[in-house]
């Protein structure tokens, strides 16, 4: 409770700040309409029309909030005989137009589907990368001394414009749709994978490897239960990073080719001025990102608390 | 010749004799003396001082090493440059045969009991000679088509022929676009944190929300800057503001918390003001939070400038080249632009970094191992 009061209280005032930066924003707009019709704007209708622009240069909280459900699965995205059948909405009719927003391309649900496909293919194949390297890297001295300094250099580097190039370079090579994506997701979310996870199996301290050695442990062994379950606070820390990195990159990918995926959303939506496209498709990637975050999270509360390492 | 089965590496030695023989007798191509004789005496000698080095005192080791790594150079310049087009196998154990010696060195440097300083830089530059070295003879070997992958060779003579370019797109994307809105963004993250630390309750409710908002998407906002800036750099700098406010705003309250109850009384007991603990005690105790921030912070700009071009931008700067030529297929241009952009991102990074070393000297992360 003395969390969650301090937190709503700010997301209000940002909210309301929101709200007061939408009349300005649109409001040069409405007086030139009304200078050109010759009529006189009174404040209060002026301030009423800024909330409900058809294309405003900043959409109001509702207008974003309807926009979200009208290209999930709303009218705009499910179709016309979709949306004459199941009107009135009843809960039938709802899982109806969900199930029909998986399939059409004017859904925000399909395209997250493509972005997220495509991200948790490249974070799967990217984390797993990043993990045997690190122990290659905890077990071999030479990749230690030679690898390890660029995997660092790695991260101070913008690695994402990259990006561009492979999709481009791979479709002419007639590789496409999602395995260039994932390729960039998984790049992206490696070294941070690497980086943590060599720290996470150099915890162990020089007490507890001596304790193993007193028990005559394998290096096998020695890996399996001390350096593996030490490295897990780790590994959850820069999975976390990863995750929201391969999302990141796998939206930036989607913009070269227009397959599909939040990011066309994005730009097609600045090409046309639909700035209320433009929002939907950021605040539902906003909730994928938070979405696999949380879920990455929970895991790791779950396995900590099970490892007895409850933070 | 006891050197030969001990020490780090010796399966990698075995292998690379193995190599070098395969690279003097397997048939070579009918036309051309490749690999030529001095790349196969050049590797000849470098295993040689392989079995020799673990045998030889330390300072001796130092300079057979760098003999070795200069022979490994003369046969990777050799093989690198020196081709035909119709490549045998005898030249492809030889490539084996250096990359393996490659390896073989940093295992020699990695084992030398002194390490750090130069010697530290040793073993990652020679990997990442390799690299270039196996990327250059691929690319040329076989002849990989130009619109896939240019040769190494090809990217830096294009960063020389095409250097004014390059100038004028990092002046736009870095000197505009990343910087004034680094400066904005963390200057402004900094002052707020000053505020937001005055009130806990404030900080309570805003910390939360700016951990969740540092880990979404937010390079997604660019489209929306792009419509109100305009496609000039304003646009780029308002997005590495909304980048970098919300990782310097939690870094510098976390910071600003970093203090203990006992230090605080104590400047209590001095009767000091707080811009007075604020100056003597919790900044410099916040430093380290602070420029872990902005050494963050460093790289989500260059990203977010370069990102934010793809969205639409004058006809230059780094993102709007890339993403042009890219659709051109001049991919030597591509990788220029990308060479750059690394080496910008790391120097901004380390010119942070080496600050960080002068301002937090007393911090147990920066004091000698």
């Amino acid at each position: 409770m003395s969390r969650s009061l301090p937190v709503l209280t700010v997301t209000a005032v940002l909210i309301a700040l929101w709200y007061l930066a939408v009349i300005p924003m649109n409001a040069t707009w409405e007086y030139d309409q009304a200078r050109r019709a010759g009529t006189e704007l009174p404040f209060t209708e002026m301030v009423a029309r800024t909330m409900a622009q058809e294309r405003p240069v900043l959409p109001a909280p509702h207008q974003v909030v309807i926009g979200l459900y009208q290209q999930t699965v709303g009218c705009d995205a499910v179709g016309r005989r979709m949306c004459r059948e199941t009107t009135p909405l009843t809960v039938q009719g709802f899982g109806q137009r969900v199930v029909a927003a998986f399939t059409s391309n004017r859904s925000l649900v399909y395209h997250a589907g493509v972005t997220l496909s495509a991200t948790m293919l490249g974070f799967l194949i990217g984390t797993g990368g990043g993990i045997l390297l690190a122990i290659g890297i905890v077990y071999n001295r030479a990749m230690d001394a030679s690898v390890m300094p660029w995997a660092i250099a790695s991260q101070t580097i913008p690695i994402i414009a990259l990006a561009p190039m492979i999709i481009v370079v791979l479709n002419s090579v007639g590789i496409s749709g999602l395995v260039p994506k994932a390729i960039i997701a998984a790049y992206l979310s490696f070294f941070p994978v690497v980086v943590g996870m060599v720290k996470g199996l150099r915890s162990p301290d020089a007490m507890q490897m001596d304790q193993m050695k007193t028990w005559s442990a394998t290096g096998a062994q020695v890996f399996a239960r001390l350096r593996l379950p030490m490295s897990m606070p780790y590994l959850f820390a820069s999975l976390k990073v990863g995750i929201a990195a391969a999302l990141v990159g796998t939206i930036v990918g989607e913009l070269p080719v227009q397959e599909g995926g939040l990011g066309v959303r994005l730009l097609s939506g600045s090409y046309y001025g639909q700035t209320i496209q433009i929002w939907a498709a950021l605040f539902a990637a906003a909730i994928l990102a938070a979405g696999l975050v949380g879920i990455v999270g929970l895991i790791e509360r779950r396995v900590l608390a099970r490892m007895g390492m409850k933070r | 010749m006891n050197g030969l089965m001990q020490g780090q590496g010796a399966w990698i030695r075995l292998g690379f004799g193995a190599a070098v023989l395969a690279a003097c007798w397997l048939p070579r191509a009918a036309g051309g003396a490749e690999p030529g004789v001095l790349t196969l005496v050049a590797l000849t000698v470098a295993l040689a001082l392989s079995v020799l080095v673990p045998g030889v005192a330390l300072a001796g080791r130092a300079v057979l090493l760098l003999a070795m790594g200069g022979a490994l150079g003369v046969a990777g310049v050799g093989l690198a440059f020196g081709q035909t087009g119709a490549e045998a196998q005898g030249f492809w154990a030889a490539a084996i045969a250096l990359w393996l010696g490659a390896w073989l060195l940093v295992a020699l440097v990695a084992d030398l009991p002194r390490r750090g300083g130069v010697w530290g830089l040793i073993a990652p530059l020679v990997f990442g000679a390799t690299i270039l070295w196996a990327w250059e003879t691929v690319v040329r070997a076989l002849d990989v088509p130009r619109v896939i992958l240019p040769a190494p060779s090809e990217i830096a003579a294009r960063l020389a022929t095409s250097s004014e370019t390059l100038w004028i797109d990092m002046l736009q994307t870095f000197g505009r676009g990343a910087l004034a809105g680094y400066a904005i963004g963390c200057g402004s993250a900094f002052l707020f944190a000053l505020v937001v630390d005055r009130y806990p309750f404030l900080k309570r409710g805003l910390l939360p929300v700016g951990n969740f908002l540092a880990a979404l998407p937010i390079i997604g906002t660019a489209p929306i800057f792009v419509m109100w800036f305009g496609f000039d750099w304003p646009s780029k700098a308002a997005v590495v503001v909304a980048m970098v406010f919300f990782p310097m705003l939690v870094n510098t309250v976390q910071g600003l918390t970093a203090t203990e109850a006992m230090q605080r009384d104590l400047m209590h007991t001095y009767s000091a003001s707080w811009g007075q603990t604020l100056i003597r005690l919790r900044l410099p105790a916040a430093m380290p939070f602070i420029f872990n921030g902005l050494k963050i912070c460093a790289t989500l700009a260059l990203i977010g400038a370069i990102v934010a071009e793809f969205f639409g931008s004058p006809t230059y700067g780094m993102g709007f080249r890339i993403s042009t030529e890219v659709g051109r297929l001049s991919l030597d241009m591509v990788w220029a632009e990308i060479a750059v952009a690394a080496a910008l991102g790391s120097a901004f990074y380390g010119v942070w970094a080496l600050l960080e070393r002068q301002v937090t000297f007393w911090h147990p992360s920066q004091r000698g191992r």
